[in-house]
C-alpha cells in the first residue's frame, strides 16, 4: 500500500525544474510511468505488425494536411451540414469564451449536473471549475478522469489521464472519497466507479463531450472511447455539447477510417476500440431516444495563429494519440504533471507555447534531447524535433516573432556565448590555436563543470588535437611514400 | 523506412570533417577513420579550415550564429568527392539542417549539394567500401549505442551492427530499450542536466546489465556522456569510438 492517496497539487511550466526534480526522485512515479509507457511501446509495435505502417502514416499524413489546407472552408462547410443536422454550432475566439457559451446552454435549460466524456479541449478552456463557479457540477465520467478528479488532480496523459497512478493508489482513492473497500482487485474497483457514475448519468442535466473527427462533408461528429461513457455522456443527457478545436476538421466521411486505425493502434495499440460514435444530429421525430439538442463549440484558442505560419501549421495536424509521449525518453522519466500544461510530452511542447506564450512555457521546447523518438512514431508525420527547434529560435528572438512571448529567453549572455562560438568556428586559424592550446593545458581542466559532473566525469581534452595528429599522418607519408605501417604514428 | 538510396561506387578520395568533439577530445577516433578509409585504398582529404557544423548553434535556436558557421564549412568541399563524417549527429546536421538553414538564401544550391554528398563513417564503410574485416582480437562481448542522429535522423540503425557483426570474435550483446536516447543531447544535457542524468543511469545500467565490458559508438557525444556516467561510478565498462574498436581489433 501506499498509504495516503496523493494531495492536492497544481503544477505549472513555469515550475518545469522544480517538478522535474520532484518527478524523478519520486521511485512511485518513476516506476508507474516507466511500467506504463513499456507496455504502450510493445502494444503498439505489436498492433501494427501486420500493416505497412509507412503507407499507412504517409496517408494519414496527407488527410490531415489535405483538411488544413482547407481549413476555413471546411469549418464553414461542417458549420453548414451540422446546422442543416439540426446541430447548433457555436464559435469560441478563445477559452474563456467557450466556457461562457457552454455555461449559457446549461443556463438556458437550468442545468445543475453535467456529465462529461474525456475532452481535452475542455480540460485545456478549464471548463470544470467555471461551470463550478456557476453553480453547476460537472462530473467526468471517463475512469481515469473520474480519478484525477476525484483525486483533484489534472491529467497527466492525453489518453490515460489517471496513468500516473498504480492499482494501491487508486483503490485508496476510491476508498478515501467514495467509500468503497481497499482492493487489489481491478473488476471490483471498475464496478464500483461504475455502479457510481451510472446513477449520475440518469440525473444529469447535460452531456459534455469532446470529438475526434469532425466530418464536413456530412455534419459528423465521430468520438472514439473504450468505456461506452462517451456514448452515455451523448445519448442520456436531454442536451449534448460537444467542444473541439477548429483542427479537429477532416474532409469527407471516407477520411475517417484511416485516421481511426492509426489513431487507436498508435494510443493503446488496439486494433479498434470498444465503441466507436458517430454523433449526425440531435433525436428527431418517433425517435426514442438521443439527446434533444447537440451543440458544437469550436474553439479556436490560439489555432487560427498556427495556421497561419507555413512551419507551425504542422502543429495542428495532430489527432491526439499520445504516442509521441508514450516513446518520449523525457515525459518517461518525469511524467506528464511536470509539464504543468493540458498537453504534456512532445505534442505539448509544440502545442502550449501557442496557447499560453512562450514566457509561461519557455523550459519545454528545451525538455528534448531531439533524439527524434516523437517523430519517428507520430501517425500523422508531424515534424516535432523541427518545431522544438523551431520554438527555441522563437524563444531566443531569431524567429519569426509569431509566437507570443518571442525572444523571452535572449539573455545577453548566452548571445555573447554563441556570437563567441561564431566567431570561433568562422575563424580557422584561431580555432586551431585555440583547441591546441586547450590541449595543452588539459591537466587544468576543472574536475567541476556545473551540473555535468554531479553525474559524469569531466571531458578532458586530449593532448593533441585531430589537425595536428592530421597534419603530422600527412607530413610522415610525404616522407615515406611506402610507409608500410600505421602503427607506428600510434 | 527510408526509401531506396542510392550509394556511389568507391571513390579513389574522400573528404573527413572530424567534427569539433573528435578534434578536441577524441583525435586518435578520428585518426582511426583516417586509417580505416585508406586501408581500403581510399586517399583521405582533410580541409584544415574546417571547425564544427554549427549544430550546438542551430539546436539552440541560434541560427542565425549557425548559419554562419555552416557557411564556412560549405567552402570546404570544392571537388566532388564524398564528405565522410564520423558522426551521426554531426552528419545528421550537414545532411538534413544545411539545406533547411540556408532555404531561400543564395547558398541554397551549395548547401543541397554538400548536403547530398555527405555519409557518416559507418554507412560508408558498409554501404560504399563494402568493407571487410579480420579480426584479430581476442574474444570479447562488446554492447553498441547507436545514436539518436545516426539511429533516426539519418536511418543508419544497422550499420554499426552490420561492422561489429564482420568481426568474428566479437559478440554483439542485447541491451535493454537499446533505440532509447542516451540523454546527451547536445546542449539538452545542460539545460535539464536532471532529466539527462536520469537517462543516462538507465543507459549505463542497460548497457551494464548485458554483460559486455565495451561499448561502442560512432557519436562521440553519447560516448561522453555514457563513458563519463561510468566513470563517476568507477565501473570498469569502457566506451570506444567504432572506428578505433574496428581499427584496433582488425590492424
Amino acid at each position: 500500500m501506499s498509504g495516503q492517496p496523493p494531495g492536492v497539487e497544481t503544477y505549472t511550466p513555469r515550475e518545469f525544474h522544480r517538478q522535474a526534480h520532484d518527478a524523478l526522485g519520486n521511485p512511485q512515479i518513476r516506476a508507474n510511468f516507466r511500467k506504463a509507457m513499456d507496455g504502450l511501446m510493445s502494444k503498439r509495435r505489436d498492433s501494427f505488425d501486420d500493416w505497412d505502417l509507412e503507407t499507412l502514416r504517409e496517408l494519414g499524413a496527407n488527410i490531415r494536411l489535405r483538411a488544413l489546407a482547407r481549413l476555413p472552408d471546411l469549418l464553414e462547410q461542417l458549420e453548414a451540414n451540422c446546422e442543416a443536422n439540426g446541430i447548433r454550432v457555436h464559435w469560441a475566439e478563445d477559452g474563456d469564451e467557450a466556457c461562457r457559451i457552454v455555461r449559457e446552454i446549461c443556463e438556458s435549460h437550468g442545468a445543475r449536473s453535467v456529465i462529461k466524456g474525456k475532452s481535452m479541449v475542455s480540460e485545456e478552456m478549464h471548463l470544470n471549475a467555471h461551470l463550478e463557479e456557476a453553480g453547476i457540477e460537472a462530473l467526468e465520467s471517463d475512469l481515469g478522469e473520474y480519478l484525477v478528479q476525484l483525486n483533484q488532480q489534472t491529467p497527466s496523459h492525453i489518453i490515460m489521464p489517471a496513468i500516473h497512478l498504480n492499482t494501491d493508489e487508486i483503490s485508496e482513492i476510491l476508498h478515501d472519497k467514495t467509500g468503497t473497500e481497499r482492493s487489489r482487485d481491478v473488476d471490483y474497483m471498475t464496478a464500483a466507479a461504475r455502479q457510481q457514475l451510472r446513477e449520475r448519468f440518469m440525473a444529469a442535466d447535460v452531456g459534455v463531450s469532446g470529438v475526434n473527427f469532425a466530418v464536413a462533408e456530412t455534419g459528423t461528429l465521430c468520438l472514439v472511447e473504450n468505456e461506452g461513457n462517451g456514448r452515455m455522456t451523448t445519448t442520456v443527457p436531454p442536451v449534448h455539447v460537444a467542444v473541439t478545436g477548429i483542427e479537429k476538421v477532416v474532409e469527407q466521411l471516407r477520411d475517417v477510417p484511416p485516421l481511426y486505425a492509426l489513431l487507436t493502434r498508435s494510443a493503446t495499440g488496439q486494433h479498434v476500440t470498444t465503441y466507436f460514435n458517430m454523433i449526425s444530429s440531435p433525436r428527431k421525430e418517433g425517435e426514442h431516444d438521443g439527446p434533444k439538442e447537440v451543440h458544437l463549440v469550436l474553439v479556436d484558442s490560439g489555432r487560427s495563429r498556427i495556421y497561419q505560419d507555413d512551419e507551425l501549421l504542422d502543429t495542428l495536424r495532430c489527432i491526439r494519440c499520445g504516442a509521441c509521449m508514450n516513446h518520449c525518453p523525457v515525459y518517461t522519466r518525469v511524467g506528464g504533471h511536470t509539464y504543468g500544461t493540458t498537453y504534456p510530452g512532445p505534442i505539448g511542447s509544440i502545442l502550449s507555447p501557442h496557447l499560453m506564450g512562450l514566457e509561461e512555457t519557455k523550459d519545454l521546447p528545451t525538455a528534448s534531447s531531439l533524439c527524434g523518438a516523437c517523430g519517428e512514431v507520430c501517425p500523422v508525420k508531424i515534424p516535432i524535433p523541427d518545431l522544438l527547434v523551431r520554438l527555441r529560435k522563437e524563444s531566443v528572438g531569431e524567429g519569426r516573432g509569431n509566437v507570443p512571448g518571442a525572444g523571452i529567453k535572449r539573455t545577453r549572455k548566452e548571445v555573447a556565448a554563441w556570437k563567441g562560438f561564431q566567431w570561433l568556428a568562422t575563424h580557422p586559424g584561431a580555432w586551431r590555436s585555440g583547441t591546441a592550446v586547450a590541449g595543452k593545458l588539459r591537466a587544468l581542466t576543472p574536475a567541476k563543470l556545473g551540473a555535468w559532473t554531479d553525474y559524469r566525469t569531466a571531458p578532458k581534452p586530449a593532448g593533441t588535437t585531430l589537425h595536428a595528429l592530421v597534419k603530422r599522418h600527412q607530413a610522415s607519408k610525404s616522407h615515406e611514400p611506402n610507409s608500410k605501417s600505421h602503427e607506428e604514428e600510434r | 523506412m527510408t526509401a531506396v538510396k542510392l550509394y556511389p561506387p568507391r571513390p579513389d578520395k574522400v573528404y573527413l570533417f572530424g567534427t569539433c568533439l573528435i578534434d578536441l577530445f577524441y583525435p586518435e577516433a578520428g585518426m582511426d577513420a583516417i586509417r580505416l578509409l585508406e586501408r581500403e585504398g581510399i586517399e583521405v582529404l582533410f580541409p584544415e579550415d574546417q571547425t564544427c557544423c554549427g549544430q550546438p548553434a542551430y539546436t539552440s535556436g541560434y541560427h542565425d550564429e549557425a548559419r554562419a558557421v555552416a557557411a564556412a564549412q560549405l567552402d570546404l568541399f570544392p571537388e566532388p568527392w564524398p564528405i565522410v563524417v564520423p558522426s551521426g549527429s554531426c552528419g545528421g546536421m550537414m545532411r538534413t539542417h544545411y539545406p533547411q538553414l540556408f532555404a531561400g538564401s543564395d547558398l541554397e544550391a551549395k548547401a543541397e549539394e554538400v548536403a547530398g554528398r555527405i555519409f557518416e563513417l559507418t554507412e560508408f564503410l558498409v554501404h560504399v567500401c563494402h568493407l571487410d574485416l579480420e579480426d584479430r582480437g581476442e574474444p570479447e562481448k562488446v554492447a553498441m549505442h547507436t545514436s539518436c542522429s545516426a539511429r533516426r535522423e539519418m536511418g543508419l540503425a544497422e550499420t554499426g551492427p552490420a561492422l561489429l557483426a564482420k568481426l568474428g570474435q566479437v559478440e554483439l550483446v542485447e541491451q535493454a530499450r537499446a533505440a532509447e536516447c542516451c540523454g546527451f543531447g547536445g546542449t539538452f544535457a545542460v539545460r535539464h542536466p536532471e532529466v539527462s542524468a536520469a537517462m543516462v543511469e538507465d543507459k549505463t545500467q542497460a548497457i551494464e546489465a548485458s554483460g559486455a565490458k565495451r561499448f561502442v559508438t560512432s557519436d562521440c557525444g553519447c560516448m561522453m556522456n555514457i563513458g563519463g556516467r561510468f566513470e563517476k561510478l568507477n565501473k570498469p565498462i569502457q566506451g570506444e569510438h567504432i572506428a578505433s574498436y574496428l581499427w584496433r581489433r582488425t590492424s
